[in-house]
């Protein structure tokens, strides 16, 4: 296909360069240096897409971040596919395979369309709300028909090929935009010494000056453009980021920026990093975003062939597109102009030029009339004639102030109608850090408001528009960033740019066109493209009781879409100020936050993907255990082992052998992953018995003791045992999950509350490996390991010894969570697997058995040991686990936790306590977190009384049993409760004590 | 994403490093059982919510791990100063209009 509407010179695309690309699987071909929008535009493609609600036809806008209608599907596959880039911002690349987002069956046959076009004025504002809300029931299938019609692009489905990174930066000065004002501040910025980043969205840098016709310093201003970038480029404190988003600005000038690396190669799939994240910490931060064109509001503004006037510009100057044949402009100032003038400059027809002011005169204007281009002063388009493509225009005369039609209507033929309502700064990024937009009367326009940021605007943020004035913004703001790092701006040269003075006269504050009929009944005219947005939708709005700005937005739909606004905003703001008789400014704006264009998933992860997402801890015994066969658990970010099945084995029969062995035998189980906190220092012992609510005073060195944490509202939150090494120095273990926690804990209360206190904590969980034998058997093995005397008269429960074992210096505790005779070996972590086959090696006569944490919970949970997390939930006192035991009576300090018990709440009678559960039926296992009820009978809602903490089947024991919390449990013992369950039926339990086995604890003490 | 200064580490570092704890100088009372079950619960449970300048204290976790205060302003998120635990803010209600 012919690339018709391209020119034959100009340009800044490389027509040595063809590319291939499909659209919606039509071929089409375009050059290097387009975005697919201009492609399309120089193959005379008018549809793009379809609207959302109305499903109209829909053609390219703009040229810029705000396009609203030109929404892609790009990618060749599943794995590469990207929803919803904008085809006026995507750059062409070889091959490029991209689709519409929308239309069904397919654009410019949309079965949707239908329903606009019947639909139309039965579909106002909350439309779907309103129509489709009732049955309740039913909105889930609506949704799937209504997306089906409407909807935006598809997620990928398969996993993505392409890799990401992240950079972090610190330098002096950051610019966003290097469009005129972006680079004047940036070279005089680098003149005077400082670190500079500038990044810009564009594929090149250079702004509006790529496709400006103004000169400068006599030149082409590519040509100030290329050497203010060589420049740059050759300084090492300048870095350049071009197709860089900056997406979101950030407290304390921390910015974020997305750089699309390779897309405009197409996909590479060679390895190369497709996007990175740059994360900036500047001292100071220049905005020179310039600004957007905004479009008038009038009737059926959007047939594909309406176009922002500046858009039509740079189609034609930066692309070599004339995206038309024959072009009416409206417009409500001088620069609008600008497209006829280039229109006409390319060989093609202008039609007309409506000046919706009565009069003017700037040098635009007079250059207009100089060419002979029709120029029609007081008039306005109020209506566009065609479907798929503009046939013509209706014009009138309009009053001053632009309310009304004046004179009668006429048409005029042409393909293409331009429109120029005025700029509106890109503002955004100053709102992300909450600084509230203000109104510039003179310029028509919201600016940056005041802000506690290190903040600079310049150009056309700061409502600067002539070119002149723009570049020496830029160097001025510059100069002032720089002084305000107290740098010296003693002969720094700002860079020459000698501009000619262009007159303008003054613009007309004109947003929305008045028709010959009232809003309601003219024809649709557009204010939110994407979203089908209406005037009249707005003032209906209005009209329902929506006069805060924020719930227009959220009523209509305005500025939802993925252009967020930036086309249509203003317009509606100003539709909505004049419809409640209010000023713009007490209207306000509604607030811009990140991001500022959509940002990709990978782009956020970066490389934190997959065993980068989420660092895994291993124990030194780890591969062991894999060999083993067994079955990994994540405890935190530990790979503990589950259980070892063997071959053929169902959990549940691995689990009842590994319990039967422990008991009866001996059992093995690496429980290196407990935290393990050195604490030392003269007053170590004093700060236990603060933190823990039992008494330390007398633990002898060579003993260990249990201790229970609480918070200072009284409630349990760590257990573990603490072991006295030294008379100043103990070690204390801590759950697996709450290690990182417990000495958080420590390091507050004794930084904050307790400073006098000598003592020091330091983590060494991992400095340790650490397996539990437990069982009958246990001394036997160990006594093959070790000469140590470990009888219990030698070596009895709840002590601690060091000894030799399989040649390594360790230290044996002799302390139990399974009820049975126990010792836990420690020895420095690298001689950890050594020692474990060892260990296996001496208890293979016993028939040693490795467990893993099922059988470890298991075990003790016979006992009625508690698991802090599994059997409290942060609500349970040491007295509602019934371990009154474990509270210090004597303790002179008043201890962490000790002053709640006390408070009325706590003592109530009916909190919930912990109880052991006997279920009727033996073999019943009570789903853990299942609630409770005294009245199996009571209607719903039942009363709930507490709830299942933990629940096995013991082969032990012979029964399955349960460990529970139940309001006034403790007073209830031999009552049953109920469990109600989802599937109806109800199982009973006893109330029975939470220790279930060897309720003496004599086996752990042989 | 703030930009904190450790006044142990005495350098800016980035959020990440830091965790928030709650309001500063909440004083655990020297004989808890002297209070009422009120007064008590008022150490526990009562906060400040302000509009404007905040004590807090923040922890540098995965720097030098020491506690420290902040005096924050709650809606421009500015950072006024941080200062050592046993000290007092330097910047309080008073300079909030300069904060504005």
């Amino acid at each position: 296909m012919t690339q018709s509407n391209r020119l034959n010179t100009g340009g800044r695309i490389n027509r040595d360069k063809p590319i291939r690309f499909t659209f919606n699987d039509k071929h089409y071909t375009g050059y290097e240096g387009d975005t697919v929008a201009s492609a399309l535009l120089a193959n005379g493609v008018d549809v793009v897409g379809r609207s959302f609600k109305y499903s109209r036809p829909r053609g390219i806008v703009t040229a810029d971040a705000q396009e609203p209608n030109a929404i892609l599907q790009t990618g060749s596959n599943d794995a590469s596919t990207v929803p919803n880039p904008k085809a006026t911002q995507a750059a062409l690349h070889p091959n490029m395979i991209c689709r519409s987002t929308n239309g069904w069956p397919n654009v410019d046959t949309d079965m949707m369309g239908l329903v606009g076009k019947v639909g139309g004025a039965a579909m106002p504002p909350g439309f779907y709300y309103k129509t489709f809300m009732y049955p309740q029931s039913m909105w889930m299938s609506y949704e799937k028909l209504i997306r089906k019609g409407a909807g935006l692009g598809a997620s990928p489905t398969q996993n993505d090929p392409d890799i990401y990174d992240k950079f972090n930066h610190h330098c002096d000065i950051m610019i966003v935009g290097a469009g005129p004002a972006g680079l004047s501040a940036a070279v005089t910025a680098a003149r005077a010494g400082c670190r500079v980043i500038i990044a810009d969205e564009q594929e090149e840098m250079g702004g509006s000056l790529l496709c400006s016709t103004q000169q400068i310093n006599g030149e082409a201003p590519a040509k100030w453009v290329s050497d203010v970038l060589a420049e740059l480029s050759a300084n090492e404190n300048v870095t350049l980021l071009p197709r860089s988003t900056v997406f979101g600005y950030f407290d304390h000038n921390y910015l974020s920026i997305a750089e699309r690396r390779t897309d405009h190669l197409g996909e590479t799939g060679n390895g190369a990093v497709r996007e990175r994240l740059h994360k900036v910490r500047a001292k100071q931060v220049i905005l020179a975003t310039g600004a957007h064109e905004r479009p008038l509001v009038y009737g059926n503004n959007d047939v594909p062939g309406c176009m922002l006037a500046s858009a039509v510009s740079t189609y034609i100057n930066r692309y070599a597109v004339v995206p038309g044949n024959s072009l009416a402009l409206m417009t409500t100032n001088d620069n609008g102009y600008r497209a006829a003038i280039d229109w006409h400059k390319a060989g093609k027809r202008v039609a007309l030029i409506a000046d919706t002011r009565q009069t003017a005169n700037g040098d635009l204007v007079k250059e207009a009339l100089s060419l002979g281009i029709n120029v029609k002063f007081g008039q306005a388009i109020i209506n566009v004639k065609g479907s798929k493509r503009v046939k013509g225009v209706e014009v009138a005369s309009i009053s001053a102030d632009g309310s009304s039609v004046t004179g009668s209507v006429y048409q005029v033929s042409c393909d293409t109608v331009a429109s120029s309502g005025g700029w509106s700064p890109v503002l955004h990024l100053s709102s992300h850090t909450g600084a509230k937009p203000v109104w510039r009367e003179d310029i028509l326009g919201f600016v940056p408001g005041k802000t506690v940021q290190a903040q600079h605007v310049c150009g056309g943020v700061n409502g600067v528009y002539p070119l002149a004035d723009v570049l020496g913004d830029g160097a001025a703001v510059a100069l002032n960033a720089v002084c305000s790092m107290k740098k010296s701006i003693e002969g720094v040269e700002i860079p020459k740019a000698d501009v000619a003075e262009v007159s303008e006269s003054a613009a007309m504050a004109l947003f929305h066109v008045p028709h010959t009929k009232p809003t309601s009944r003219a024809p649709k005219q557009f204010v939110d493209y994407q979203n089908d947005v209406t005037a009249a939708g707005i003032e209906l709005a209005n009209r329902e009781g929506f006069e805060s700005i924020e719930h227009v937005k959220r009523y209509t739909a305005m500025g939802f879409g993925t252009d967020q606004g930036k086309l249509g905003n203003i317009n509606g703001i100003a539709i909505t100020a004049k419809s409640l008789g209010k000023s713009i400014p007490d209207t306000g704006t509604t607030i811009f936050r990140p991001m500022y264009t959509p940002v990709t998933f990978g782009t956020f992860a970066g490389s934190d993907v997959k065993g980068l997402f989420d660092p895994a801890r291993f124990t030194a015994m780890h591969q062991w255990h894999v060999e083993n066969g067994a079955e990994f658990e994540d405890v935190g970010q530990w790979k503990r082992p589950w259980y070892f099945p063997k071959p053929g084995e169902t959990m549940e029969q691995a689990l009842q052998r590994e319990c039967k062995a422990t008991r009866n035998s001996v059992g093995l189980l690496d429980a290196s992953t407990l935290g393990k906190i050195d604490i030392q220092g003269k007053d170590a012992r004093e700060f236990l018995n603060r933190i823990y609510t039992n008494p330390w005073s007398q633990l002898a060195v060579g003993k260990c003791r249990y201790g229970v944490m609480c918070k200072e509202d009284g409630m349990v939150f760590d257990d573990g045992v603490t072991s006295c090494i030294d008379e100043n120095r103990f070690i204390m273990t801590t759950t697996t999950g709450g290690a990182a926690g417990v000495l958080n804990w420590l390091e507050l209360y004794h930084q904050t509350e307790w400073p006098e206190l000598e003592v020091y904590f330091s983590s060494v969980t991992d400095h340790w490996s650490t397996m539990t034998i437990s069982g009958p058997n246990s001394r036997k093995v160990l006594e093959k390991l070790t000469d140590s005397d470990v009888s219990n008269e030698a070596f009895p429960y709840m002590s601690w010894i060091e000894a030799e074992v399989a040649g390594v210096k360790a230290r044996i505790f002799r302390i139990s969570f399974t009820g049975e005779l126990s010792f836990e070996i420690n020895v420095q972590a690298n001689y950890g697997m050594h020692v474990w086959k060892s260990v296996v090696a001496a208890g293979e006569e016993f028939d040693i058995t490795p467990y893993g944490t099922e059988t470890m919970h298991i075990l003790r949970a016979e006992k009625g040991f508690i698991i802090v997390g599994q059997d409290t939930d942060g609500s349970v006192t040491p007295q509602d686990l019934n371990m009154d035991w474990v509270v210090g009576k004597k303790k002179t300090q008043s201890y962490l936790g000790k002053r709640s018990w006390t408070r009325e709440d706590n003592v109530r009678d009916d909190r919930k306590q912990f109880v052991g559960l006997k279920p009727k039926d033996p073999k019943a296992v009570l789903p853990e977190g299942a609630q409770l009820v005294f009245d199996k009978d009571q209607p719903i809602p039942m009363t709930m009384v507490g709830h299942v903490t933990s629940s096995y089947y013991s082969a032990c024991l012979g029964y399955s049993f349960a460990l529970a919390l139940v309001k006034g449990g403790l007073d209830r013992m031999g009552q049953s409760v109920f469990v109600p369950l989802a599937d109806g039926t109800t199982l009973e339990a006893e109330i029975c004590s939470s220790v279930f086995y060897d309720p003496k604890g004599e086996r752990q003490n042989v | 994403m703030f930009e904190i200064y450790c006044p142990y580490c005495e350098e800016h570092r980035e959020e990440e490093e830091f965790h928030p704890v709650g309001e500063a100088h909440i004083q655990r009372p020297v004989d808890p059982e002297a209070l009422s079950d009120e007064e008590w619960a008022h150490y526990l449970f009562y906060r400040k919510n302000p509009r404007g300048l905040h004590h807090e204290m923040w922890v540098h976790a995965t720097g030098c791990r020491k506690f420290f205060n902040m005096t924050r302003h709650t809606v421009t998120y500015q950072i006024m100063e941080t200062y050592k635990m046993g000290e007092q803010p330097s910047v309080t209600e008073g300079a909030k209009d300069d904060a504005k």
